[in-house]
């Protein structure tokens, strides 16, 4: 294993003098499944966003397979783009096209100006985006206007433009937050999938501690724009947790049980 | 505190009320408007119309005349909305915040369209007749100015509106500043950008008779002639003619929306 991704010191200010995050470090290993937890407005979203430059940071550097993304220009930085998904909390779909028009969007990095306008996609890739979306339990939504799916429906279209990409690092930002429980697991069963049988790594922005517990091979968690805690799920203390989340012993509806408590 | 609360609001809305009354009476008295007068006058009003202002007989010799004249006002509107329309389009996808190239562009654009859409129609109808005199590209110039003003903050507004989410995910993907806006914000906002251009539409055509009565041109001219040649059997035609037309264009671009919406 080596790091697929290293975050070294990073800092972002606004321009309103607000610090979303300051002199943030950490890195991932190829393959690893980790999920930030923390309050709203600790900077998780902030913090996702500055890996793939969707936000400039304000000093530090991220470093992925190799690269140093902060200092890339235009060209280079869709390059990377590309070999990093997103995923949304709110999907951020077109509504109005297809669930394979959504999906193949996943392939535009790859394309030259004119073919990009156009949407012109070979067969093979209109094949490997009918593939991902069987996997994703999708086959029969193919044709379907994306405004007609469900919620849960709605992310795996989001996945799937996210694995089209073919990328090496899924970034995503509270994908389950809309979601009810059902649809909640899904999601995370196949994001899972994904990080366990494709090697994809997987970097989650998540609300739901126990989700974060029970899916992820770490955990970072912010505070205040700063890192409070690396480390495996096992170690997580509950005394942690309420330093994450700046509350008191009883103030949160989540605690932790059996052998992880303490 | 609480009865104080509710009456602080209750004082709050009278002493604004109070306000607006003042105002109206100042404005009235510099004005020399005497409101009285003006609301006895409308039975008077009511009264003139019933009895000179409508068409009969006669008047019907005019129509074949009346009805090129608006089918030239309908097309000149139609004609000056959708060229105003492509404009804005560049315009808007330059000037929204979500799909502009730099905050630089994006302010110029906008300061364009502000001052296109600051300027009312029959505004640019009297600046336009210097340069055009009385005919047809003067009205349609004066419609494509106003419209292109309008039209460009309208798709401005839908654009940062409905394809923020979308645009933002795919320029995660790595894709294209021209895929971007042919992927994801043209097929996001076309039905909403259509339905404002029909909205134009209907407002232009309105429009366009006052800029014709101003430019000598279209059903603006016909009212405007007839009326002033105290022909006004013919110039209550224009009107019944006009509304009919309005309606028509109402009836049409409705049906347009919700086969596309």
């Amino acid at each position: 294993m080596k790091a697929l991704l290293e975050v070294r010191r990073v800092s972002k200010k606004y321009g309103n003098g607000s610090t979303a995050l300051s002199d943030v470090s950490f890195s991932i290993q190829e393959g690893e499944f980790v999920s930030i937890i923390g309050p709203s407005g600790a900077g998780k979203s902030t913090l996702l966003r500055c890996i793939n430059r969707m936000i400039e940071v304000s000093s530090g550097e991220v470093v992925f397979q190799n690269v140093n993304v902060t200092k890339l220009g235009k060209k280079q930085l869709k390059q990377v783009r590309r070999t990093i998904g997103m995923i949304f909390q709110h999907y951020n779909l077109v509504n109005r096209l297809s669930v394979i028009e959504n999906v193949l969007h996943g392939r535009l990095g790859y394309k030259s100006t004119l073919a990009g306008m156009l949407g012109l996609y070979n067969e093979e890739e209109k094949k490997k985006a009918v593939e991902i979306l069987a996997m994703l339990g999708l086959q029969d939504q193919i044709y379907k206007r994306a405004d007609q799916l469900s919620g849960g429906q709605k992310q795996r279209v989001g996945i799937a433009r996210a694995l089209v990409q073919e990328p090496k690092l899924l970034l995503c930002d509270e994908p389950i937050a809309s979601l009810d429980p059902n649809a909640s697991k899904t999601i995370m069963d196949y994001l899972k999938t994904i990080s366990t049988t494709l090697g994809i790594t997987v970097l989650v922005n998540l609300h739901q501690v126990d989700v974060a517990l029970k899916y992820s091979d770490r955990i970072i968690g912010v505070n205040k724009g700063r890192i409070i805690y690396d480390g495996v799920p096992r170690e997580m203390t509950s005394d942690m947790i309420h330093n994450i989340y700046g509350s008191e012993t009883g103030d949160l509806l989540f605690d932790l049980g059996g052998e992880n408590a303490g | 505190m609480l009865g104080n609360f509710f009456l602080r609001k209750r004082m709050n809305f009278l002493a604004y009320f109070g306000l607006l009354i003042i105002i109206a009476f100042v404005a009235g008295v510099i004005t020399e408007y005497d409101p009285v007068k003006g609301f006895t006058s409308i039975p008077k009003a009511i009264v003139w119309g019933f009895t000179n202002f409508y068409p009969n007989v006669e008047s019907f010799e005019k129509l074949p005349d009346i009805l090129q004249k608006i089918r030239e006002t309908l097309l000149v509107s139609v004609a000056a909305t959708v060229t105003g329309g492509a404009f804005a389009f560049l315009f808007a996808i330059f000037g929204a915040h979500t799909t502009r190239f730099n905050v630089f562009l994006g302010v110029i654009s906008r300061g364009i369209a502000i001052v296109f859409r600051n300027i009312d129609f029959s505004a640019w109808a009297m600046i336009l007749l210097f340069s055009f005199g009385q005919n047809v590209m003067t009205g349609y110039f004066a419609l494509f100015f106003g419209s292109f003003g309008f039209l460009t903050r309208a798709f401005m507004e839908t654009i940062d509106e409905v394809s923020g989410g979308p645009v933002e995910a795919l320029k995660a993907t790595g894709a294209g500043y021209f895929s971007i806006v042919f992927k994801s914000v043209v097929p996001s906002t076309m039905p909403q950008m259509i339905s404002w251009v029909l909205f134009a539409i209907e407002t232009n055509i309105r429009q366009a008779t006052l800029v014709g009565i101003l430019t000598g041109t279209g059903i603006g001219f016909a009212f405007d002639l007839y009326y002033k040649s105290l022909n006004y059997h013919a110039a209550s035609l224009v009107v019944v003619v006009i509304v009919i037309a309005i309606l028509l264009i109402e009836w049409l671009s409705n049906y347009v929306r919700r086969v596309i919406l």
